[in-house]
């Protein structure tokens, strides 16, 4: 028992050790979202491009689609913008939600760096980001054909991060 | 000096109060009781550290007025807790719930004393010099012997 006691700093020093090095790569301010495998929350919003007609969470079913919540206001967003542009080509369908923007600086943006959008969802207050609880844009969700939140992603997508994380997901739910 | 620092320390602190923002303003004293300590109680998802009533960010922002508007259509603190977290998770709770996720957080510390006094006593208790602890009659004899002398010593 006396011996064992002489271990026991070891191994709660080792213990330690593997919970720090596990933490190391992750980023502390991504938290898991509420809402995964939950439908996407209704609302009732109109355009980007259209303030006239008002669109809700059922335009957004038949098939998988890339939500991404964007601004003109977000450096970030402007990081991910090229990469969204690619899937767009590859025939991704995104939806985009323009979060807290202005509707002028909105259609600017893409008018001048191209529109890799379906459409654009204009949510001027931020209701439907509280909804999803957004906490800061950009993120990226990822829907099913019924409209169930099956993935979300906190900060810039490139690359890596589609190839990684959404890509495997988004494959199995198209087929 | 060190009257230069208290000075120093005390202005930090009045602009650390005068950070707590713009006031939700209710007619009724209890409401504006609970919301104070419903904006003490939720954190902000965006800046990590602070509750929704300390807190700049535009998404604490949105969170104390939604917190205001539930509280004015009647809503318990109950619903509007549940409300956030379906929202945001339960890391919008300062005091998380109890359910088997959280043990580790609410019982590790009491673990951890557990643990810490066990070896505190087993450690102490094996310093006191045992004599069953020797193997052979003739150690067992010498450390008798030993005792016997060191005890005559102390007199």
């Amino acid at each position: 028992m006396r011996k064992a006691l002489f271990f026991l700093p070891l191994i709660v020093a080792f213990g330690l050790g593997v919970l720090f090095w596990q933490s190391l790569g992750k980023d502390p301010s991504t938290l898991p979202s509420a809402l995964i495998n939950k439908p996407l929350p209704d609302f009732s919003l109109p355009t980007v491009e259209k303030s006239s007609e008002l669109i809700s969470a059922a335009r957004l079913k038949g098939q998988p689609v890339l939500l991404n919540v964007w601004a003109t206001w977000c450096p970030s967003c402007h990081m991910e913008h090229p990469y969204f542009m690619q899937l767009a080509k590859q025939g991704v369908p995104i939806i985009g939600i323009n979060y807290k923007d202005d509707r002028a600086s909105a259609m600017k943006w893409l008018a001048e760096l191209g529109n890799p959008y379906l459409f654009s969802i204009f949510d001027e207050k931020g209701s439907l980001g509280f909804d999803l609880g957004v906490y800061g844009a950009p993120e990226t969700y990822l829907i099913d054909k019924d409209g169930i939140i099956r993935y979300k992603h906190v900060g810039v997508v490139d690359e890596r991060v589609w190839r990684e994380q959404i890509q495997p997901i988004y494959e199995r739910l198209k087929s | 000096m060190g009257r230069a620092f208290f000075m120093l320390v005390v202005l930090f602190m009045i602009n650390q109060a005068n950070a707590a923002i713009e006031a939700q303003h209710f007619a009724d004293p209890q409401l504006q009781q609970r919301y104070q300590s419903l904006v003490w109680e939720l954190r902000c998802p965006k800046c990590q550290n602070q509750n929704i009533g300390d807190s700049n960010a535009p998404i604490a922002q949105d969170l104390r007025d939604e917190v205001a508007k539930l509280l004015r259509e009647g809503k318990s603190d109950q619903d509007i807790q549940n409300y956030m977290v379906n929202r945001f998770g339960e890391f919008v709770l300062y005091r998380p719930k109890l359910d088997p996720v959280t043990w580790l957080l609410w019982f590790g510390p009491l673990l951890l004393l557990l643990v810490g006094s066990m070896a505190v006593w087993l450690l102490s208790g094996s310093n006191r010099p045992r004599i069953e602890q020797t193997n052979t009659n003739e150690e067992r004899d010498s450390a008798a012997r030993l005792a016997s002398l060191l005890k005559e010593d102390d007199r």
